[in-house]
Order: structure tokens, then sequence, then C-alpha cells
């Protein structure tokens, strides 16, 4: 498409995009020679300050890959629990009884208005020992989980309304017309169509909730991969240099798991099994106005 | 629906923790409850800091160093205990009074200052060692002697330490306070002269300072803005285990092995070391 | 149940509109930062093409905690890049907009895409036939259409930063989020009163800044 935008360059415009090139390629050499002589002024690119990583193998097993254990085993209790709650509670949005939908409703849109981090410093307190008790060295990985469920159930209920709204009306009125009641319509025809729609928006979901986890480790103490970051420098006083290898650990999970979204996506909009109808890892937000699961912390 | 799903989280967690000491305490009664765990005194676990330098540091060998380690070790030691039947526990300083009432810890030794409310909880043995409030600053800075001379300097500790309110609200108020998450924080801030000062007990800064990859770079201005007197922190009641540390405390003392753990641990960085304080808990 | 707002102890109000400027200078930022992401990303020049693509892909995979704890860390604290704050309360606010205009350009870049999309074929065909270059095209056709089809994408990439404002919280900025945190350890015994309190705030800014997006989203849509 967005070859549109533009001809096929001539001989002149490949000049002017060779003399845009030049001028970026500048800039952004400049930008970085700022940067990395701010870090050379400051003794972050001494090589003790980075060679922990390669060399010394205990930064990977004391702090590093334990640290990554925990974000994932987080993520996926976090998601394994919300994913049936968030599809009892889609449903029930989609319900036909008032009743169940209106108080469905409030919950999540509620759920869905407040930030993560409040839900897990709620749960955090909740579980503290005046009230719930729970073990002090779980109390954090615990709050997290639950904070994470309590506002990924709800975007997921969105996803799944999303899912079985996208199917086209034609699905529901062919299962009527054979004379399946409303729940066996939900059970048979829609839901399992709707699931391979949401698949791809479900994995993207899962890239924000491994995110939102180090929320858990800057402010309640679980010692997920982020708050490594603490105990490596205290040894190794290198800041910067840890900060750098976190990111990246997280940008190459996540990376993997947003092209395994991608490539799903790309799957099953190609196969002829399903309706059609594919919820787009970015466009999980878009059938539903006021939804808003793109930008999670 | 919110109750019930924090309920069944709380629920897996008690669970979960029902295993494990159903695996550990079968062997014993409940009264020595994480004193040991299997055989007789096979195990006892002590409740320690594991990110302060000097005091008690886990390593990256998943080694435990400092002085509290020391003490602990040489407390366990007199208890009948080998190095290798003691296992560390982190006692977060908010947690250390649960810790010890739910007979997760035998006894921690956490930078722990003995104050009147804490012993409404807990009783204490020691006091081991007497810390005051400090400033720790650049090696070549020589503008910080006194208190005051944080106004208009930027000044660093943690969140919700009761030291920096310290000097913020009658010291030095014109100070600029930053809060950070810990104090390796602070010292990355002070290093790089984003920040003037730090201020905590004089053991921790010390504790800091004396690291190898710091050596030099920093020196404790040698102020007492306070008296923090470090006990070990046991089950409220337990007289037996309360003179049993209080002697291995004094022994300590008397062979040496207090100073040559100070010496080790506090040792560079401009720390006047001062003799150990006498016992006052339990006599 | 509510006696603690009473001792004037907590400023609750306060803590908001610090929630409400963060948004709003970060919104800005990351509109500004976002357009020209978008741009970079659909330009005729590959090299800024592959440039966008990488900023996108490397920050959206980053959580913004990292991103933001990073500013104070890396920057401040070890670079001693202040943004001008003379004060930590100055720099850390700075600091904190900074990373989400960072973080959150990437979304509104995102949504730009997808709405250049939504714009016909026709439309940049005529344009180039007309005889105008791409930046033309862009500013002048494409990019006014794509706006007024993402005002919906964005209002909830704009809902969605008003609550990642609390990770602010983590470098100490005084906004929502940190007072929350502070009043459930002194006041345990109020925990829900004080949950409440800080739930309706956010209900309150969120919920009306969807609908009024909504509106406007459905007002200025391009009819085709």
């Amino acid at each position: 498409m967005t070859s549109v935008l533009y001809d096929a360059p001539g001989p002149k415009a490949k000049v002017r995009n060779w003399i845009y090139s030049g001028i970026f390629v500048v800039l952004f050499a400049l930008v970085m020679w700022w940067a990395l002589s701010l870090m050379a002024e400051k003794g972050q690119l001494a090589a003790d300050k980075w060679t922990p990583f390669v060399t010394d193998s205990q930064v990977w097993t004391t702090y590093l890959i334990p640290g990554l254990l925990e974000t994932l085993k987080a993520g996926a209790l976090a998601m394994v629990i919300a994913l049936p709650l968030g599809a009892v509670l889609g449903i029930g949005r989609l319900s036909d009884h008032a009743w169940v939908r209106g108080p469905v409703g409030t919950w999540v849109e509620f759920f869905r208005a407040i930030p993560v981090l409040m839900l897990m410093l709620f749960s955090s307190a909740l579980y503290s020992p005046q009230f719930m008790d729970v073990p002090s060295d779980t109390r954090p990985f615990w709050a997290v989980v639950t904070g994470l469920v309590l506002y990924n159930s709800a975007v997921i209920a969105e996803i799944v309304r999303a899912g079985v709204l996208s199917l086209p009306r034609g699905q529901t009125d062919a299962a009527k017309a054979i004379g399946m009641r409303k729940g066996q319509t939900m059970a048979y025809v829609l839901i399992p169509q709707a699931v391979t729609a949401m698949l791809p928006a479900l994995v993207s979901q899962l890239v924000v909730i491994l995110k939102d986890t180090a929320l858990g480790g800057a402010l309640l103490g679980f010692a997920e991969l982020l708050s490594m970051n603490r105990q490596i420098s205290a040894n190794y006083s290198n800041t910067i240099a840890t900060l750098f290898v976190i990111a990246l650990i997280y940008i190459v999970v996540n990376f993997a798991l947003t092209s395994l979204a991608s490539q799903l996506e790309g799957r099953l909009r190609k196969s002829k099994k399903g309706t059609g109808a594919v919820l787009g890892a970015e466009e999980i937000d878009d059938p539903v106005p006021g939804a808003n699961t793109a930008a999670g912390a | 629906m919110k109750i019930s799903k924090a309920a069944a989280a709380a629920a897996i967690a008690v669970a979960l923790s029902l295993t494990a000491t159903a695996c550990g305490g079968s062997k014993q009664d409940a009264a020595s409850d994480g004193g040991a765990s299997g055989g007789a005194k096979d195990k006892i676990v002590v409740g320690i800091k594991y990110d302060q330098p000097g005091l008690g540091l886990k390593t990256p060998d998943g080694k435990y160093t400092g002085f509290d380690v020391d003490v602990a070790t040489y407390v366990a030691k007199e208890l009948g205990y080998q190095p290798d039947q003691i296992e560390f526990k982190q006692a977060v300083s908010a947690e250390r009074e649960n810790l010890i009432a739910n007979g997760d810890v035998k006894f921690v030794v956490a930078t722990y200052s003995i104050n009147d409310k804490r012993k409404e909880k807990v009783d204490f043995a020691g006091p081991y060692f007497l810390a005051h409030q400090d400033l720790l600053v650049r090696a070549d800075d020589s503008s910080i002697t006194k208190a005051e001379d944080l106004n208009k300097k930027k000044l660093c500790s943690v969140t919700g330490s009761t030291s920096a309110q310290n000097v913020k609200t009658k010291l030095a108020p014109e100070a600029d306070l930053l809060e950070q998450g810990g104090y390796s924080e602070c010292l990355t801030g002070l290093e790089n002269k984003a920040v003037d000062a730090l201020t905590t007990d004089n053991s921790i800064l010390a504790g800091y300072a004396a690291q190898e990859k710091n050596k030099g770079k920093f020196k404790l201005v040698g102020l007492s803005l306070s008296n923090e007197n470090y006990g070990i922190g046991l089950k409220k009641g337990d007289k037996e285990l309360q003179t049993k540390i209080n002697a291995a405390l004094k022994k300590m003392v008397e062979d040496g092995s207090w100073q040559k753990a100070v010496d080790k641990n506090l040792g560079p960085a401009n720390f006047k070391s001062e003799p150990a304080p006498q016992i006052t808990e339990g006599s | 149940m509510f006696d603690f707002l009473d001792s004037g102890q907590y400023d609750v109000l306060g803590a908001f509109w610090v929630t409400v400027q963060l948004t709003l200078y970060s919104a800005v930022g990351s509109l500004i930062w976002g357009t020209v992401l978008a741009g970079m990303r659909v330009s005729p020049v590959p090299l800024l093409r592959g440039f966008g693509t990488a900023y996108v892909n490397l920050v959206r995979n980053t959580p913004l905690t990292l991103l933001v704890i990073g500013c104070s860390l890396g920057l401040s604290q070890t670079l001693g890049i202040n943004l001008g704050g003379d004060t930590f309360k100055e720099t850390g606010f700075r600091l904190a907009v900074l990373g989400l205009i960072a973080y959150t350009g990437t979304f509104v870049c995102e949504a730009l895409r997808s709405g250049i999309n939504t714009v016909p074929v026709g439309q940049a065909e005529a344009a180039r036939a007309l005889g105008l270059s791409f930046f033309q095209v862009l500013t002048l056709i494409v990019l006014p259409q794509a706006f007024r089809a993402v005002v919906a994408p964005l209002a909830n990439v704009l809902i969605a930063l008003t609550k990642n404002t609390t990770v602010a919280a983590t470098i100490g900025v005084a906004e929502a989020a940190l007072l929350m945190k502070e009043m459930m350890e002194n006041e345990a015994q109020a925990l829900f009163a004080v949950f409440a309190i800080f739930a309706l705030g956010f209900v309150l800014l969120t919920l009306p800044t969807g609908l009024f997006l909504g509106w406007v989203a459905k007002r200025v849509a391009v009819k085709r």
C-alpha cells in the first residue's frame, strides 16, 4: 500500500533518496557519537561493566535466568487464569438477559478503566498480614498475578466479545434454523470459530502481560527480570549495561511472541476453514469502541 | 468475584505453604518450627538481608557475606550448628516481625534496631552493634562536614526511610531529597555526581563504601545523628534462646571474632569502629 | 471510613493533577513523535523506513517500566542528563514524560499507519497524477484523512496513556498511584476506601475521554 504514496523512483528521485539517507546517517551518527562519548566520559563503556555478561556465567545463573523464569511464570499463570475467566465474562456480556449483561458489563468496564499497577498495589495490600496474610515470600508473586488477572480478564472479555461479534450474522441464523438453542449456538458454532479469530490478539495480549510483570519488580519487590537490575548493579555498578541487557532479553522474548502472533494471523487469514474473520494482533481495540488494549504498560 | 478470586489465589498460596511445612515439619513437633526441619538439629533457618553489602549480601555465586552473616554463623555455631547446617532466608525490613512470629526463621540478624514498638511483637538478644545515622559523600568532596551543610545540596535515601525525613524536617530543610528504590541506585547517582550525599545508618554506608568496586570513591562524614542498637530478633517469650544467644554474643566479643568481623566487613572508608555495646536485653 | 481524608495529610487532588499533567504533556509529545515515526515508516527512503520499523519493534517490546527507570537511572543518575530540571521533582517529572513519549509514540505511529491504509488508493493516485511530491501527498491529502479515521484508535491510546502514567511512580513522581501506595501503607484499615477513591479518580479521567472522543470520531469520520 505504502508504495501508492510515491512513484517508483526515477533517476532524480534516486539521487534525492540518497541525499536524504545521507543526511539521516549523519544526524544519527552525531546523536550516537554524542551518546557514546557521554557514556565514555562517565566510564560506562569500560569493559568491566559489560564483560560480566559474557565471561561470568553466574550473572546469568544467579540473576537473569531465575528472574526471567519468574517473569514467564507470573505471565503464564496470569494468562491461564485470565483466559477462562475472560471468556466467561465476554460471553456474559453477550447474554440476552439484562441482569447478566449489566453487572458483567460494569465489572469489565471498571477493571479496564483502572491502571494495572493500582490493581497490583491493592492486591498486595489485601494479601498483607492484616487481611489475608499470604506468606511474605510469595506475596509479591500472587499480588502481581492477581492484578494481572483482574485487568486482563476484563481485556480478554472484550477480545472474546469482539471475536464473537466479528462472525457473520448468517452463522447464528443457520444454527437457529437447524433448531439449536442459544447455549448450543454459542458452544458449538460461535466460540470455536471465534477462538481461531482471536488467537493472534490473545498472543499479543500475552506480550502486554509479560511487560506488565515488570511493575511488580519495581514497586512490590517481586523478583522478576527487571528487578535483577538492582542486585546486578550492586555487584558490578553497571546500571546502564545491565538495563541494556535486560531490555534485550525482553525484546527477544516479546518479539518471538509478536512474530508468532502475526504468523498465526497470516495463516488464519489464508486458511479457508474459518469464516474469514480474523482479529488482527494490532486491531483488537478497533471492533469495539472504547476498548483500550493496545498500549498496556 | 474480586474477593473469591483473591481468596482462590490465597488458598493456593496457603496450600503450597502447607505442603512445604508438611514436608519439613513432619518429623518434628510444632514447637521447633523454623528451627529445624527434618531430623534433629539438622538445619537452622536464619533471616538476613540479601542486598546489603558488608552486612548481608547474596553474591552471584550464591554465597552470603557480611557482618550480620558472620554474627549469625557464630551464634549458630554456639547453638550447635555447623555452617553447612545454616539455611539463610531473606528478611526484608517490613517482614522481619512476621517471619519471627510465624516461625519461618529461628532468629533474625538483619540491621534490626531495638525499639519499644518492635519489642511488643518480638524479643531481642544483644545488642551486638551500635550504629549511627551518618552521611556518605564522594571521597574528594569536603563541602559537607555537618548535617546543616546539606541545605541546597542533593540528598538521596530509600523510599520511606526515616533517616532522610530526619534530615529534611529537622537539620537541613532546604536539601533536595531524592527517594530511590534501593541504596545501590543512590550510589550510582552519588558516583556520577547526580546526588551529593546519601544518608542512613553508618554500618550500611560503610558496607557499600567497603565494596571492592567502590574502594576509594566514597567516605563517611562521621556524624552521629542517631543511635541504633542492632539486636537479634527472636520469638517473643523464648527466654532460653535469648540467654543462649546473649552468651554467644558475649563470647564472640571476648575471643576477638567480633572485632575481626567488623574490620573485615566494614573496615575501609573511614569507619570509626566503636567497641561492642553492652548486652542489655533479657537481663 | 473516609475520615483520614480530613487530616489534610494527603493531597489526593494534587496527585491526580500531576497525573493529568503527565498525561497532557506526554500526549502532545507522543502525537508529534508518533506522526514523525509514521512518516518515516511510509517514506520512499529505505533507510528511514528501516529506522522507523526497528524503533517501533524494539520499543514496543520493551516494558514501559524499564524505559522510565532507564531514563531515571541511566540518563539522569548516571549520565547527568536532567532535561533542565533543577530539583529532583522537576527532573523526575520530565524524565517520566520522556519515557512515556518514547513508548506511546510507537502506538500512535501504528494507529496512524493503519489509518493511512484506510485512505482509498485513488486519493493518493489522484494526488500523484497532479504531480504532488511524496511530502505533499502525505501532508495535504493522506494524513488529514487518516487522522480523521484514527480518532477512535488514538482515543484508546490516550486512555492507555492515562493509565500508563502510573508507571512514573517507579521513579518517585508524586502522582496518583504513588500516593495510593503510601496511603495503603499508612491507613491499612481503610484499604477498600483508599482503593475506591483512586479507582473512581481513574474512571472519572478515562470514561469522559472515551465518550467525548468517541463522539468526535463519529463526527469527523470521512463518509464513504
